[in-house]
């Protein structure tokens, strides 16, 4: 007890050294710890590249991508109490938990290291800022301009939901609504439910073509839905007359792209997320931010972070997916 | 003998059937058009196959609730296949699916059969464990359109004699199912197993392997159709399915298929399939709004169940009837 006692006032002791020391912090590299959700998934791994991308631009920035084998609160707090000991500058975390983590990572910023969580987030008493991919007015703002992007002179548009109830879904497509009035040639003609069912999902897009026989895009910001009324586009001949977008995953939609059923969809882009928190690690670390209500944090090339009243922060819109990028993708996420 | 069928609970089903369908026709002009009444077949084609199944498991007083998980598994694993070995040809792909779907509906058998655990219990049971090993086979992830070979997609959607091989699938198993029902001693077996078991111990009938049989049959049809699916909808994913034993049990009780066992026809497995099937493809296009929809189709079961039950408690009195006068 009294030999942890010690450790704890030394590095106390040490943290508020590199604290007043800043001048001299600058000469070692900073080095920030991407702890993810588990190690092997493709979208992390993305995510990594891109921070990696801002180390390079950085400069003086070492990258330690870590995190349990499986998505566990306890392994992420196994790898969080390491990185404590090995006294990292930032851990920028994509949580499993918000709570589990909270009380190991509020020990991580007692000791003078910069926490941030992103993608997953963590209870604001655990973190200084959270970095969401995106935001529900950037998403409901993309889909539709997915679909007008393609229909210059205007047309019919449909909805294809997931459930009715379904939060997230109702949120994008009121955020949606709420901008109609930028596009006038276009008009939504109904917002129908496949319930996140991929048959249910093939039958209303087949219904909606029935309905609608001159619809020109069906905007299903699901991914089951999406998919399921690509193939209900190509089943129906339609590839060409109707545009299925909306979001959905590279891996998924790859087959889609291909036939030509859907000419873009949108999904957060790993790499900008992986690059942009680390820019902002990197800025709260070295003291260049401070993470506090209405702040901005530069992200480097993807701009800047403007945090709300609970420190949170969205990245940018959605990122477009379209044959150009599909096979880069495909085998990420 | 005409007189006979139009007294008949498929007959009034039938006429249910087509003035549902003209009822959807005055809200949405062209959904009796041949062409659309063919693409609601085929759409109805894996209920139909699935409620034929069931049919054989309930006559028998059992259930199968594992038969849409049964399903989604045998459809991952031969999407698995596909996506992994793109060379093996769809027919075995197919053979493979059959038998991984006796398989599982075997283990659903023996455990009725030998073990005596009741049928809901047991295939409560499997119905997580078949979907809780799609988990561990495909860790969550999806298979997806581009991963699956371009032959294996397009089975059944093949047109051959204008109908889409999903669809003359569909006919062959009730062409099956008629002959196997009927004129096979198993599918008398069935009736007598459900409509009274110990009658049938003493006809020399195993009950316990009628049940065997019932299981393994419904079985295979789930595999079938699990390739089916996957192929269909051109992905495989751990909720493929999800929900769809329920329409499977509610089409055959809409088709008069008696939950106690021993009463039902293929003709009412095939028209209850068909009244769901068209309810599915007409909500999206009837201009009903969405938050009805749930509503309108379990009203639909209810009305139907309802219906059943009262034609069936006449129709047993009737057959007493005519059995005093043939004595």
């Amino acid at each position: 007890m009294r030999l942890l006692g010690k450790i704890t006032a030394g590095l106390t002791l040490g943290a508020a050294l590199l604290g007043s020391t800043a001048a001299m912090a600058q000469d070692d590299d900073v080095r920030i710890a991407l702890v993810v959700k588990s190690l092997g998934n493709g979208f992390f791994e993305a995510a990594n590249r891109g921070a990696e991308e801002a180390a390079e631009e950085l400069g003086n920035v070492e990258i330690i991508y870590t995190g349990p084998t499986d998505t566990t609160a306890e392994g992420q707090i196994e790898v969080i109490n390491s990185l404590i000991a090995q006294r990292v500058d930032a851990i920028a975390v994509s949580a499993n938990d918000p709570d589990a983590l909270v009380p190991s990572l509020k020990k991580a910023m007692q000791r003078g290291i910069t926490v941030v969580s992103w993608d997953s987030g963590v209870a604001p008493e655990g973190r200084e800022m959270h970095l969401a991919p995106s935001s529900d007015e950037l998403i409901g703002k993309t889909i539709i301009k997915l679909a007008a992007d393609h229909l210059p002179d205007g047309g019919k548009v449909a909805v294809l939901s997931a459930t009715s109830t379904s939060t997230n879904q109702n949120a994008w497509i009121e955020e949606m609504n709420s901008v109609m009035d930028q596009y006038p040639d276009i008009e939504v003609v109904e917002t129908v439910y496949g319930d996140d069912l991929a048959d249910k999902s093939y039958r209303e897009a087949q219904g909606l073509m029935q309905t609608y026989p001159d619809l020109d895009a069906i905007i299903a910001p699901t991914s089951v839905g999406i998919v399921a009324a690509a193939q209900a586009v190509q089943d129906a001949d339609k590839v060409g007359e109707v545009n299925v977008t909306g979001l959905g995953l590279p891996s998924e939609m790859a087959g889609a792209i291909e036939s030509g059923a859907s000419k873009s969809f949108a999904i957060w882009n790993p790499v900008d997320l992986g690059y942009a928190i680390t820019m902002i690690s990197y800025n709260l670390a070295t003291d260049e931010a401070e993470a506090a209500p209405g702040a901005e944090i530069g992200m480097g090339r993807m701009g800047s972070a403007t945090l709300d009243d609970n420190t949170e922060a969205a990245m940018s819109e959605p990122f477009t997916y379209d044959e150009s990028n599909i096979d880069e993708f495909k085998s990420v996420f | 003998m005409i007189t006979e069928f139009l007294k008949s609970r498929e007959a009034i089903l039938l006429a249910a059937l087509v003035a549902l369908i003209l009822l959807v026709e005055t809200r949405f002009a062209g959904f009796a058009a041949p062409s659309n009444m063919v693409d609601v077949f085929n759409d109805t084609s894996i209920l139909i196959i699935l409620a034929l199944g069931q049919m054989a498991v309930i006559l028998t007083k059992c259930i199968d609730l594992s038969l849409a998980s049964n399903l989604a598994l045998t459809g991952m694993v031969v999407a698995t296949i596909n996506a992994a070995a793109p060379g093996v040809p769809v027919a075995a792909l197919i053979l493979l699916a059959i038998a991984l779907g006796m398989v599982l509906g075997a283990f659903n058998g023996i455990l009725v059969w030998k073990l005596d655990i009741p049928p809901i219990v047991v295939t409560l049971g499997t119905l997580t464990i078949y979907r809780g090993i799609i988990f561990l086979i495909s860790e969550g992830a999806w298979i997806n359109a581009h991963e699956m070979s371009a032959a294996f997609k397009a089975f059944p959607r093949a047109e051959f004699l204008t109908l889409p091989v999903l669809s003359w699938i569909a006919l062959a198993i009730i062409a099956l199912f008629v002959v196997l029902i009927g004129r096979t001693g198993l599918g008398r077996a069935f009736y007598a197993v459900g409509g009274n078991p110990h009658a049938a111990v003493y006809t020399g009938i195993s009950v316990g392997f009628t049940r065997f049989a019932a299981f393994v049959i419904a079985g295979g049809l789930a595999g079938l159709c699990g390739y089916l699916w996957v192929s269909r909808y051109a992905v495989a994913y751990v909720d493929v399915a999800g929900g769809f034993e329920l329409d499977v049990v509610a089409a055959c009780v809409i088709g008069g298929i008696s939950i106690a066992g021993g009463i039902g026809t293929v003709g009412g497995a095939v028209l209850g399939a068909l009244f769901l099937g068209v309810i599915k493809n007409a909500l999206p296009v009837a201009g009903i709004s969405p938050f009805w929809q749930l509503a309108i189709s379990g009203a639909a079961i209810i009305i139907a169940v309802a219906f059943n039950a009262r034609s069936e408690r006449t129709k047993g009195r009737v057959i007493l009837k005519s059995a005093e006068h043939a004595t």
